[in-house]
């Protein structure tokens, strides 16, 4: 521990409660930075790829999750170490901003960071190999765009979009259905994209699961789901041309937040105070009835009475219906959310053309579904499988075709994946190394090699001798001049994957490489790590 | 230097092989577990619960075995899962389901020893069931345009649902009495509407199904026992001290005839209350809340039938056979829909007090009283014969039928054979793996049932490899028998949601090459 002293040779502290710190430097923290941040990546290694395993993880609560996809896996994964944390949250921003290619994020930095250890053992300053990682990931990312491709899609023309969406669940478990599953995510965000605008709120869309049936059961519905049922067991289980009332506030008595008393001393207030109370509920339901409602959505609860005065009249509710919720039906039926009893009218009321009860299975699960929309801009997919695990595996898996899918709403322009795209930049980069003259002419080069290990990844999960494969591939693109060769996962039999169909979005490679280089950056330039006693 | 710790102090990480066998071994320890319950012959057993009092639970059910055991391996609990689902989904196969994800796994661990890789093997496993399915789906007979033999069908189903069951003895009463009560749904799976009493005593044989409808429950004192031609007002409302439900309200009074007087106020309102419940011209009325002695008097005083403290499924049954509504305010007698029935009257089952509805309007709900030895028998008795009657309801909205007695399993496995050996590649090993686990089922329930299963399995394949054949085991001959003729005979979407979520179970824990297991939750220590 470095001690400061003064002029007269006396040492003074520095740090509080200095001797019980633990504290690494120089060379030495860089190092076991670059292994905790290696130990991550290798970690989801083996989960890149069609032919990736998953991991079971399990919570602190005993209960077991099954998955694939990088973000979650880490997410879940109890971390302690401050630079595998940096990794997480790596994971995190590729996840929050592309949505997919959250495995790929990780393992490339990971192998940024092994070739950097590799750097600072032949005694080339950190901040060098920065500025060399920093060049080198603006060369990669200038190549990927000059060797993406635009690809033309329209509302009838879905399947170019399909194709991308079933490269994004290929690696995942649902990969039995990978095509239904893909038309699905795609006409979800069809349904709800702003075309001319070029953007998508995938808000809108709603993934809802339900244990039970089969994966091949799973639907789109242009409407809402909810998993509601009516509030009195015998109102109506359908209604045709609702006309919906959307309400926040509850079928009781008014309860003022003010803190008041109402006192009863004589038996005429008793008396005039249950004639208000009685009036109460009938003005409620007359109020709803009187706009022409046919149906009640309600965030809150019912009295009894006024769940039966309800029934009574005819009156079809719903209760305790959530916030969420609420809107993407407001925003599906076109109808506004009400407060009060008193602003009802005929224009707030939402349209739905049909409302269902539906019931599933020997328990008394009952779900309620809101189609024909008067706006169908909302969407629900509903997600029906074996178990628990699955249902909440294909919901991640859903959720990254759909960001997919969006992406190439925003921006249409694809690379090929299958590691094509990397090893294609590898090249990119290993060529113009040598024009740079320096340290950084090393650091760009080691870049090109840390690129080469995703389609490594890819090879060594599906089981080919993975320098045999990559070298092959390799020379293969240099020789015909061909970005599009690729590692042959599934076994089709070329690696052209041009003709496999295998796409990947532009924006989201451009980010991995960003990212990556952005957290090895910041990784390196760590040089001091302090870490309290334990106590 | 030594690899930097990543996780937290008690979270633990395993990789590779030992994660997989790891994930193997809890899934087959399961499988093991509730092997020995399968088919006619299988064992039952007891699980004692940890809570005070020890509770005993006898049983046979797959689903409950697992649900009441603590599991801490994670595959382990992918296979309770599956249970749990196929009994919410279907009802039954609960046991089946895990024996066969089980036998899949172990077939998976053979191959993966001899360095076949886990994506191949699932690439196998799923060809193999959809090859499977396909076979079932070729067989299934479908009875439905023929109500006499659908009928049959169905009671052929309940039977061997329940034969391996403790109700085996009596099966044919009790697949009798589902079956009736199946029927009597029309197609609708809301088994909410048949209302299973438990009440000790008797022997199983006396349990009976009754077309009206049972509720637990006494008569008021001095009420009228027995009414003809009831008219019933069903209610939820508070027949106690009808609160003031204004916020903030509150009685403050200073003196004691102000009290008096608003007591009388408060008295006045409920016998409002009770005078226009009468109005509406009823002589029985059944309210799910409490009903306090001042209207119950004023109730008895007009000859009316109260019934008090019904619970909400009571309720909701009552209101559903008799045709009322569910009332909660009194206001307009007119046009609140009543409830009907012939005849409400108290009867005696062994020795308690029951109050009957007959003649009721709608048909659909009806009462199954179960009578048995203890309340261990009950319990399973009524687990039971849900079982049957969730397959039975499934049956009729699906009314394709397939043979049982390991019939179908053989049938499937002679397809996925032929598959095998038609497919080309390592994964024809997967695929050869999966007929043998479909085999393993009807072995298990060869080998629970005492018989020499090595020789029986043979000779079933031998039989199977004819074109058409029904042949399955005859576990009360203990030889090769004609399941046609025995008529023992399966769901087909029982069996199909077993062979799909087996799969689909084994398929995921297969994956699996990675177990990091969080450090628990520490509890809080309390004082």
């Amino acid at each position: 521990m470095a001690l400061a002293f003064d002029e007269y040779g006396r040492p003074f502290i520095i740090i509080k409660e200095q001797e019980q710190k633990a504290r690494l430097r120089g060379l030495e923290a860089q190092k076991a930075n670059i292994s905790a941040g290696k130990a991550v990546a290798r970690i989801l290694r083996t989960s890149l790829g069609p032919k990736g395993m998953d991991k079971m993880l399990q919570s602190p609560d005993g209960d077991v999750i099954i998955t694939n996809d990088g973000a979650t896996i880490l997410e879940q994964m109890d971390v302690d170490n401050q630079i595998a944390k940096l990794m997480v949250e790596l994971s995190r921003s590729q996840d929050y901003e592309i949505g997919d290619g959250t495995t790929g994020v990780v393992v490339l930095a990971g192998a940024l960071l092994e070739q950097a250890e590799k750097l600072l053992e032949r005694g080339i300053h950190p901040v060098r190999i920065s500025e060399g990682y920093e060049m080198a990931s603006k060369l990669a990312v200038d190549h990927l765009e000059s060797i993406s491709q635009k690809f033309e899609f329209s509302v009838t023309n879905i399947e170019p979009l399909v194709q991308t969406c079933m490269t994004t669940l290929s690696s995942k478990i649902v990969n039995r259905c990978k095509r239904a599953l893909a038309e699905i995510a795609v006409k979800a965000v069809l349904a709800v994209a702003a075309l001319e605008r070029k953007d998508v709120n995938l808000e809108l869309i709603k993934v809802e699961g339900k244990v039970g049936g089969k994966l091949e059961d799973t639907e789109l519905i242009y409407g809402i789901l909810v998993d509601k049922d009516m509030s009195h067991p015998q109102m109506p289980k359908r209604i045709e041309d609702a006309n919906i009332a959307i309400l926040t506030c509850p079928f009781e008595p008014p309860k003022p937040k003010t803190k008041h008393k109402i006192d009863i001393d004589t038996v005429e207030k008793f008396q005039t105070l249950r004639q208000q109370e009685l009036n109460y509920f009938d003005d409620m339901v007359q109020k709803c009835k009187d706009v022409g409602a046919t149906l009640v959505i309600c965030q809150w609860g019912f009295d009894d009475e006024a769940n039966h005065l309800l029934m009574h009249r005819n009156l079809p509710a719903v209760r305790w219906v959530g916030g969420v919720e609420l809107e993407l039906i407001a925003i599906a039926t076109g109808g506004r959310i009400v407060p009060r009893f008193q602003e009802l009218t005929t224009e707030k009321l939402g349209k739905a053309g049909l409302v269902r009860e539906k019931s599933f299975g020997t328990t008394k699960d009952r779900m309620l579904y809101i189609e024909h929309c008067a706006n169908s801009r909302a969407v629900t997919i509903f997600i029906r499988g074996g178990n628990k695990m699955m249902i909440e595996e294909t919901k991640r898996s859903l959720h990254d075709a759909l960001c997919v899918a969006r992406n190439l709403i925003r921006n249409n322009s694809i690379v090929y994946g299958g590691g094509s795209a990397e090893i294609s930049c590898a090249i990119a980069v290993e060529a113009a190394a040598d024009r740079y003259p320096g340290v950084e002419q090393y650091a760009i080069r080691s870049f090109a090699e840390a690129l080469d290990s995703i389609p490594m990844a890819l090879a060594e999960n599906s089981g080919l001798p993975r320098i045999d494969t990559l070298t092959a591939v390799k020379s293969q693109q240099i020789k015909e001049n061909n970005p599009y060769c690729g590692i042959d996962c599934n076994d089709v039999g070329t690696n052209n994957m041009r003709e496999q169909n295998v796409f990947e979005t532009l924006i989201g490679k451009q980010q991995q490489i960003l990212l990556a280089t952005q957290v090895v950056k910041m990784i390196l330039k760590i040089d001091d790590v302090i870490t309290p006693a334990e106590y | 230097m030594a690899a930097a710790r990543l996780l937290k102090d008690e979270a633990t990480e395993e990789k590779g092989d030992r994660a997989r066998m790891a994930s193997f071994i809890g899934a087959m320890a399961i499988a093991d577990l509730v092997k020995t319950t399968l088919g006619p012959k299988g064992m039952d057993k007891i699980l004692q619960s940890t809570g005070r009092g020890r509770n005993v639970t006898v049983t046979n059910d797959g689903a409950t075995i697992l649900k009441s055991l603590h599991i801490d391996n994670p595959a382990a609990k992918v296979l309770v899962d599956i249970s749990k689902v196929q009994d919410d989904e279907v009802g039954d196969g609960t046991t089946s389901v895990v024996v066969l994800a089980g036998e899949l796994l172990r077939e998976a661990e053979k191959l993966v020893n001899q360095k076949i890789h886990p994506m191949t093997i699932i690439a196998g496993y799923r060809m193999a069931a959809e090859c499977a399915r396909n076979a079932l789906l070729l067989k299934a007979k479908d009875n439905k345009q023929d109500p006499d033999k659908f009928k049959s069908d169905l009671m052929k189903i309940a039977m061997t649902t329940l034969s391996s069951k403790i109700l085996s003895q009596d099966k044919e009463h009790f697949a009798k009495l589902a079956v009736d009560a199946v029927l009597r749904l029309k197609g609708s799976t809301n088994l909410e509407s048949i209302q299973i009493i438990k009440k000790a005593g008797g022997s199983l044989k006396d349990s009976f199904l009754d077309e009206g409808f049972v509720l637990d429950k006494k008569i008021g004192i001095g009420q009228p026992k027995r009414i003809e031609n009831a008219k019933i007002l069903v209610a939820n409302t508070a027949m106690d001290t009808d609160k003031v439900k204004i916020y903030g309200a509150r009685v403050r009074v200073d003196s004691m005839a102000k009290v008096a007087e608003i007591e009388g106020a408060e008295k006045e309102k409920m016998k409002q209350k009770v005078q226009k419940i009468i109005a509406h011209g009823i002589n029985c009325f059944v309210n799910r809340q409490l009903i306090y002695n001042f209207p119950e008097e004023l109730f008895a005083d007009a000859g009316i039938l109260a019934i008090e403290h019904a619970d909400f499924d009571g309720i909701e049954r009552l209101a559903l056979v008799t045709g009322g509504e569910i009332a909660s305010t009194f206001d307009n007698p007119e046009s609140v829909k009543l409830g009907h029935c012939k005849l409400i009257e108290e009867i005696m089952i062994g020795e308690d007090k029951l109050i009957h509805f007959s003649g009721v309007e709608m048909g659909q709900a009806c009462t199954v009283v179960l009578r048995g030895a203890s309340s261990h028998v009950l319990d399973e008795a009524e687990r039971s014969l849900h079982d049957a009657l969730c397959v039975l309801s499934q049956t009729v909205n699906d009314s394709r039928v397939l043979l049982g007695g390991g019939w179908p399993e053989m049938v499937m496995a002679k397809e996925v054979d032929e598959l095998a050996r038609k497919t080309p590649g390592k994964k024809s090993h997967a695929i050869e793996a999966f007929s043998r686990s479909l085999q393993a089922i009807p072995t298990i329930i060869a080998d629970n049932a005492g018989l020499d299963s090595a020789e029986l399995i043979s000779q079933l394949r031998a039989e199977h490899h004819k074109d058409t054949t029904s042949a399955g085991i005859n576990i009360i001959s203990g030889g090769v028998g004609d399941m046609d003729k025995l008529g023992v005979s399966e769901s087909f979407k029982v069996k199909q949601a077993v062979l799909l979520s087996a799969t689909e179970a084994a398929e995921m824990i297969l994956r699996v090459d990675e177990i990091i297991t969080c450090a628990p939750r520490k509890r809080e220590d309390r004082m």
